[in-house]
């Protein structure tokens, strides 16, 4: 399989990322290096095969439903680029 | 490099313990090192001279009481991709400008509840995508090693570029490291240095940046066996806060060097003799083969035949678990904002600029992968796949193999900038070839030196254990350490 440049802006746009039309299309280039290369998987036999879930056998561990941490909203937006009163500030989103 | 920052960990704890040395002098010794070589080799991002002098004479205090723990004075180097309260943590990326987190990723805060001091952050590729220290927003690392008569820069690795670079050329005692794809024992090999890349699980995930979850471990790099050894057990602990850390109990590494290997079995993968592989890495693999046959291990040919597929499988698996952990990364709690005509014009332009080549490659690569149609036949197919690597390295288990001997890389270290590699992300990629298959299927590997190329460059043999059982990963490294000896690099820097 490979993508075209009109497949590689439509990426763009749900990993939001903003791609200029030389950048997009230097990636079709990249993109389908890399997925000329990952096709050999094709190859491989995978009749009956469960995917992998977790490398090592393990019941995933469950904490008591309890409050354990919190309170701490200033630590939380203190690294924010813009915040005010503990709130991250945004552009507007809802007219 | 001076007398002090020449010890291994464990002279100086010994030196420490006798009091014949303290821990601010050796501190001290570290910090002149790190400014008088930092501008040439660039493996720091960061150093706190302030907070390492505190916590050194925090460390003598501690040992004047009798309370010294068992990483007492040590002066380390951390990846940036460690989480250290109120220190840079950006992972090298412009994405995480100014962050500094108020909280301790729990490897460093184990590493810090032992007695160790912390010298600064170092450089690495950016969230550890690279496999030569080049996609650093900060540049990249300069390995101490050169080869013989020339004077061209070379990698030192990577991701784990900055610390493998600060150890060999005495920045450091010693270094944490990750390693997803081989970003630990990759580095290791390319400088003489020893990387282990344990378990999936032994490690705590918690504090760290993730990259692609299902693979990250923390290990450490270190100047010896023994020193790699001392720094496993510090940093291994179960956790709560990560569900995937193990509750095993972590053994004393360091009890298991010097144990005999006799009757031990060491499988010889034919599959990781690939075509295009230099004869000096042949040679360095039978070479290791006669050293460990000769410390009476029984040498077995084994057969890993999804080895091929390792590396292509991860070039889904990898990028789509990243595609997903870097979606945080938007401009609204952290790091850098770009602003935007609206909102999501602003999450665009401040992933434009932040993210730099390589992770947006990745992202994009992930975000293919995981779309609407294309699930099933790429990401669903590379995890069956991984099935299959696990179970290849699970039927040599039964078959009685006690641990896998393999080459760590397909070369020594290449230059800065090579053309070659950088016209095509696939070939650096393949740097990873004997190293991904173990993160693919969680199991415990370690690179050690094993000699030097005809250019005088270092080479590493990698070891490949069953699961958690690191401390035959040790004692196996170290008979090869004590054969092929220790590799430094001539100071030129």
């Amino acid at each position: 399989m490979s993508v075209d440049l009109a497949t590689v802006k439509r990426v763009a746009r749900l990993a939001r990322i903003a791609v200029s039309e030389e950048e997009a299309e230097r990636m079709t280039g990249e993109l389908n290096g890399i997925l000329g290369f990952v096709e050999q998987l094709s190859e491989v036999n995978v009749d009956g095969v469960e995917p992998m879930t977790s490398v090592t056998p393990m019941e995933m561990k469950k904490r008591d439903d309890i409050v354990a941490d919190g309170d701490k909203a200033a630590d939380i937006v203190a690294n924010a680029p813009n915040s005010d009163r503990d709130f991250f500030l945004v552009p507007k989103v809802v007219e | 490099m001076t007398d002090l920052t020449s010890l291994t960990i464990a002279e100086a704890r010994a030196k420490l313990s006798a009091k014949e040395i303290t821990a601010v002098e050796l501190t001290d010794a570290y910090i002149a090192a790190i400014e008088a070589a930092n501008d040439t080799l660039n493996a720091y991002v960061t150093v706190t001279p302030e907070k390492a002098r505190e916590m050194a004479k925090a460390s003598d205090a501690r040992i004047a009481a009798g309370k010294a723990g068992a990483l007492e004075g040590i002066p380390l180097g951390i990846k940036d991709l460690f989480g250290t309260e109120g220190v840079h943590t950006q992972a090298c990326s412009h994405i995480l400008d100014g962050f500094k987190p108020r909280y301790e990723s729990t490897v460093t805060q184990n590493l810090w509840n032992d007695g160790a001091v912390m010298l600064g952050k170092l450089n690495m590729d950016e969230f550890a995508m690279g496999s030569s220290n080049e996609t650093s927003y900060y540049g990249p690392v300069k390995n101490p090693w050169r080869a013989k008569g020339s004077n061209m820069d070379l990698v030192p690795g990577g991701s784990s570029g900055g610390s493998a670079a600060a150890v060999a050329a005495y920045l450091c005692a010693g270094a944490t490291a990750t390693d997803t794809g081989g970003s630990i024992r990759q580095p290791a090999a390319f400088t003489g240095t020893v990387g282990i890349k344990p378990t999936y699980g032994r490690c705590s995930r918690w504090g760290v940046v993730a990259f692609a979850s299902s693979l990250d471990q923390a290990g450490p790099i270190a100047r010896d066996v023994r020193d790699a050894a001392i720094l496993l057990t510090s940093m291994a602990s179960v956790d709560p806060k990560d569900t995937t850390s193990v509750d095993i109990p972590v053994p004393d590494y360091e009890a298991s060097l010097g144990q005999s290997i006799k009757g031990m079995k060491i499988g010889i993968p034919k599959e990781y003799r690939v075509d295009g592989m230099p004869e000096e890495i042949e040679a360095l693999w039978q070479q290791g083969i006669a050293w460990l046959k000769e410390a009476g291990a029984e040498i077995v040919d084994i057969t890993l035949p999804h080895t091929k597929y390792a590396l292509p499988a991860y070039y889904i698996v990898a990028p789509a678990e990243a595609s997903s952990n870097l979606a945080r990364y938007d401009g609204v709690r952290y790091g850098l904002r770009v602003d935007g005509k609206d909102i999501v014009d602003m999450y665009e332009k401040t992933r434009a600029a932040g993210f730099g080549r390589e992770v947006k490659r990745r992202i994009m690569i992930g975000t293919y992968v995981l779309s609407a149609g294309y699930y099933d036949a790429y990401y669903l197919r590379a995890q069956k796949v991984r099935t299959l690597i696990k179970r290849d390295f699970e039927l040599a288990f039964q078959a009685g193999v006690d641990a896998i001997l393999t080459p760590a890389t397909p070369s020594s270290a290449f230059g800065i900038a090579d053309e070659d590699l950088a016209s095509d992300p696939v070939k650096m990629y393949l740097n990873d070839i004997f190293t991904v298959t173990v993160n693919m299927a969680g199991l415990p590997g370690i690179a050690v030196p094993g000699g030097l190329d005809h250019k005088g460059l270092p080479l590493g043999l990698q070891l490949i254990g069953k699961p958690f059982d690191e401390e035959t990963l040790f004692k196996t490294a170290h008979v090869i350490e004590q054969a092929a000896g220790r590799f430094a690099p001539s100071k030129w820097w």
